[in-house]
């Protein structure tokens, strides 16, 4: 049990991510309304995105930006004084992507409402079926 | 097939869970992400590109290429938005909501009514029109011009402060959001019209990819900014600056038309005629 503890004091970070995902992953599965669908999908996005920003993280560092940077380097640089700038990289673009596609899932649920109607699943395809 | 899902999540939970057992605990410096690439940005962003802002200088030098996909995906968006919604024959006879100002009344022209000339006593408001609150309104508007300036902050200054060309570009394009919400869509479309909206878009893609092509035609590689140094007179690092600059003002103007364009098609529905 102490080892368990342990485990997740070290690693909780990995928990909630895990936790987040498995919450959007079970909304896209069983939810019957295709909004609900869309959000559980963007709740999965979400979860990477946290994912990726605390592997960022180091302790005892601060933000990616070069203090006193603009004389240019007068003094040395250590990698250790800063957080990684690589994921929030990633993350910065992953963010304004997601909200990409959050407007065509939207826009395709906007269409199939006026063909069928409704937005729940079964709905449309019984639907589907009778025709 | 509730009990199933969940237990499938479980499962993956459980997997996933028993996964982590091998990472590197949180906030490790000796973490594998953290000990190949990301020690040579940080070392070398000063005197490889004169940015003190790392997360910019990945963005925008280090990982030009990464970065101008990703504008064109969310070009894509939005044009997948427009073609799979925007309705370009207008049903003109759907009931319409008049406003007379002088009177304060508020008339209904049904399928096939004629409809009131252009003037200043009649004013549209939307078929499912409340009452609206003057307050929110006015406090809107006299925000917006901030929000928009704020954002052409966070863009120039995405050099040395936390900020860039995606971060301003969805702040210029919830301004218009917010203005569009609080007085109504056709006000919005009257300020950017969608064939401006649109052509911000590709206009924000085409500077970055037209940054990349100066560098070309300059000698260099793809989005090498250094051979911008040829033409702004200025030594290779401090060009690799401005090509950042360049990039990220094509980047926040692709982004705000994009974010605006998926708005004025998803609130009306593609009609552009009565959104939110």
């Amino acid at each position: 049990m102490g080892d368990l503890a342990k485990e997740f004091v070290t690693t909780y970070n990995y928990w909630v991510y895990i936790i987040l995902m498995m919450i959007g992953l079970y909304a896209v599965m069983v939810k019957n309304n295709l909004v609900k669908k869309i959000i559980g999908m963007n709740i999965v996005q979400t979860a990477i995105i946290l994912f990726f920003i605390s592997i960022g993280a180091k302790r005892g560092a601060t933000i990616p930006i070069i203090a006193h940077g603009h004389n240019g380097g007068e003094h040395a640089v250590h990698a250790a004084d800063y957080i990684n700038p690589l994921p929030h990289v990633l993350m910065l673009t992953a963010i304004v992507v997601a909200v990409a596609t959050l407007g065509v899932a939207l826009s395709l649920a906007i269409k199939i409402y006026q063909e069928y109607g409704t937005l729940e699943e079964d709905d449309i395809r019984t639907q589907t079926r009778e025709e | 097939m509730k009990a199933f899902a969940l237990i499938i999540v479980i499962l993956c939970a459980g997997l996933l869970i028993y996964g982590t057992s091998d990472f590197p605990p949180w906030s490790d410096p000796e973490s594998p992400a953290s000990t190949h690439v990301s020690p040579y940005y940080i070392e070398h962003t000063i005197e490889d590109t004169s940015v003190p802002n790392i997360v910019t200088s990945v963005l925008a030098d280090y990982r030009g290429f990464d970065t101008m996909f990703e504008t064109i995906v969310i070009f894509t968006a939005g044009i997948a938005c427009f073609f799979l919604l925007r309705v370009t024959k207008r049903e003109d006879h759907e009931s319409r909501l008049y406003h007379h100002l002088v009177t304060g009344v508020t008339l209904r022209i049904k399928e096939g009514g004629k409809l009131p000339d252009e003037s200043e006593e009649f004013r549209r408001v939307d078929t499912e029109w409340v009452p609206y609150s003057l307050i929110i309104k006015i406090t809107c508007r006299l925000i917006v011009p901030f929000i928009m300036l704020f954002a052409l902050y966070v863009i120039a200054h995405g050099h040395h402060s936390p900020g860039g060309g995606f971060q301003g570009g969805v702040i210029i394009g919830a301004a218009m959001i917010l203005f569009a919400i609080s007085n109504d869509l056709r006000a919005a479309i009257l300020r950017l019209s969608e064939k401006m909206a649109t052509f911000f878009c590709s206009a924000g893609v085409f500077i970055y990819a037209g940054t990349g092509l100066l560098c070309l035609l300059l000698g260099l590689n793809f989005l090498d900014y250094g051979a911008l140094a040829k033409i702004l007179f200025t030594d290779p690092v401090t060009a690799r600056s401005h090509g950042i600059l360049a990039v990220e003002i094509g980047v926040g103007i692709a982004v705000m038309g994009v974010v605006v364009s998926i708005y004025y098609n998803l609130s009306s529905a593609g009609k552009h005629d009565e959104g939110l």
